[in-house]
């Protein structure tokens, strides 16, 4: 190696030495602290003065044990499944909607951004007013088809479900617009071929572009996953996980445990957060393996 | 189907999308008495300003602490993520790939659980509560995000120019910031934007790190709003509409970047 080469690479580094510290000190050390917040057995008092005695794996024992960690568990999965699956059905639709240009299509389609811009807690807030029991606008409109007033928000049967209809309605942008970049890189004479030997619309949908946007669908849906797995706000601010646990995912009783108690047990806390970690990576790591490839 | 009635329809959806906004606006504008009207106002035709009263009232401080925070984000995260991405774009050090791979897992770690770590953290160097600590925890969401966006685009700048600089005897340093900086100006747009946009937003790291501190930002202002159980939904709905403002903002001048943040992070260039 030379000498200015290697002059190159101390440059290199100097430039990104910041974000290399900066990772550190703000991203390793706190997942740190909060792996050691786990192994631990914290009290208030010892979580301030930092001598909280060594329990080794007890949190996870006691979390795995506890009777909200079914229902959690179940509500992660149906509610990051119900959301993908609703969000890349809608959102591919509307690419394929929304690729043929028409008058306005542009405008159109920026305009289908707004519910991901939004801060999440606007978002929510006006989703529980719009499911009010009594007063919302969609109980209302129901009762115009002769539907009886649903407790959405309020009953355990319902409070799931209405948090992933917020969430469906906010993941759409984000499905729309990386399906739509993929559709535009299709070849239009793949189609024009297509057409010419009497495909249909519908073959061409099935035949065609799904099968080509496989890479594009692949990824959408594993960062999908990835960020839906993490919803937290939605769900807290809508029914706070409940009523009953009826609405708790993991990244809900992660945060209850911790911080929504008058009493906070950071450890059982942190414990099921490093668990949410783990599932979030294997998941990631199929992505970033599948991006790279 | 024709032209016309593709945009007939394309109107029609976006109207059924955007309708909980328009409803957030109605709600906004309609007084008290009406609020539990059934059938409820469609329009507000009886409108009032009570709720932007009530913003104008208790809301500004709030409002005031997220500008700040907002700002405080995207300086941070430009100035670490910009010469960063200079450095894995066009320095490329050995073990670039490994810290590549890092910034994009640290996109994927639940922002719960960062929260959690950070108030250990706070906690214990007493900055609880602080502008300055929400600042440093918000710029986690932008500065990985940031980086990538920096990488990619610098990326793009032909090397010749790079080089030519260097041999006209610019120091690195100068080359970045006299050469490779004012060519990104896309990206630098792009990233701030974002920062500002998810600090503006953030609601996860404000409850945890700033939920007893003296200056609170907006999206905990309408959660107390909420919480209160005063039920003043026009007031709550008015605080809504005027924290969307920095999203409607962005989505009006920088539309293009802000497709292109969205697909940058997700799809190979």
């Amino acid at each position: 190696m030379t000498r200015s080469a290697r002059g190159g690479q101390w440059t290199a580094w100097a430039f990104a030495a910041p974000v290399v510290l900066y990772l550190v000190a703000f991203y390793a050390y706190p997942l740190y602290r909060n792996l050691d917040l786990s192994l631990r057995d914290y009290t208030v008092r010892s979580f301030v003065r930092g001598d909280a005695p060594f329990s080794g794996s007890d949190n996870y024992t006691k979390v795995v044990q506890d009777p909200t960690f079914g229902p959690a568990l179940l509500h992660t999965v149906i509610f990051t499944l119900g959301s993908l699956a609703f969000q890349f059905t809608l959102g591919m639709a509307l690419a394929v909607f929304f690729v043929q240009h028409f008058p306005l299509s542009g405008m159109l389609r920026a305009l289908f951004l707004v519910p991901w811009l939004l801060p999440l807690i606007v978002s929510a807030s006006t989703w529980s007013w719009m499911l009010n029991s009594d007063s919302g606008i969609v109980n209302w409109a129901l009762g115009l088809v002769g539907i009886g007033p649903v407790n959405w928000l309020t009953s355990p049967s319902w409070s799931l479900t209405s948090v992933i209809i917020a969430n469906i309605w906010i993941g759409i942008p984000f499905n729309l617009v990386v399906l739509y970049s993929g559709l535009q890189a299709i070849s239009p004479e793949i189609y024009e071929a297509a057409a010419l030997d009497g495909a249909t619309g519908r073959q061409r949908f099935w035949r065609i572009t799904l099968p080509l946007l496989r890479p594009v669908s692949a990824i959408t849906l594993l960062l999908g996953l990835v960020y839906t797995l993490k919803v937290f706000d939605i769900i807290w601010i809508m029914t706070k996980g409940g009523p009953a646990d009826s609405s708790t995912t993991f990244a809900t009783w992660s945060y209850r445990l911790g911080f929504g108690n008058l009493l906070p047990s950071f450890g059982p806390g942190a414990a099921v957060g490093n668990l949410l970690i783990v599932i979030a990576l294997i998941f990631g790591l199929i992505y970033i393996r599948r991006q790279r490839s | 189907m024709t032209r016309p009635v593709k945009t007939a329809i394309g109107v029609l959806l976006t109207a059924i999308m955007l309708f909980p906004v328009y409803w957030m606006i109605n709600v906004s504008f309609t007084r008290d008495t009406d609020m539990r009207a059934s059938p409820p106002h469609l329009v507000p035709w009886h409108g009032t300003l009570e709720g932007y009263r009530a913003v104008l009232d208790q809301q500004l401080p709030y409002l005031g602490t997220s500008l700040l925070v907002g700002i405080g984000t995207v300086l941070l995260t430009v100035a670490l993520a910009a010469p960063a991405g200079y450095s894995l774009a066009k320095l490329r050090p050995p073990g670039a790939g490994g810290l590549n791979f890092v910034l994009l897992i640290a996109q994927m770690i639940p922002g719960i659980i960062m929260a959690m770590g950070f108030y250990a953290i706070y906690l214990k160097l007493g900055v609880l509560n602080s502008t300055a600590g929400l600042i440093l925890a918000d710029s986690t969401i932008a500065v990985p995000f940031g980086v990538l966006i920096f990488t990619a685009f610098m990326s793009g700048i032909p090397d010749e120019l790079v080089q030519a600089a260097r041999i006209d005897g610019a120091s690195s340093w100068r080359t970045f910031r006299s050469v490779v900086l004012p060519m990104s100006r896309n990206s630098i747009v792009t990233v701030s934007l974002f920062a500002f946009l998810w600090a503006w937003s953030d609601f996860v790291f404000a409850s945890t790190l700033d939920g007893g501190g003296a200056h609170q930002p907006i999206t905990l202002g309408i959660y107390h709003y909420i919480g209160n159980n005063n039920q003043q939904w026009n007031a709550i709905m008015a605080t809504a509409v005027v924290a969307s403002i920095p999203a409607t903002v962005l989505l009006i001048v920088a539309q293009r970047y802000v497709a292109a943040g969205v697909t940058a992070g997700a799809v190979k260039d």
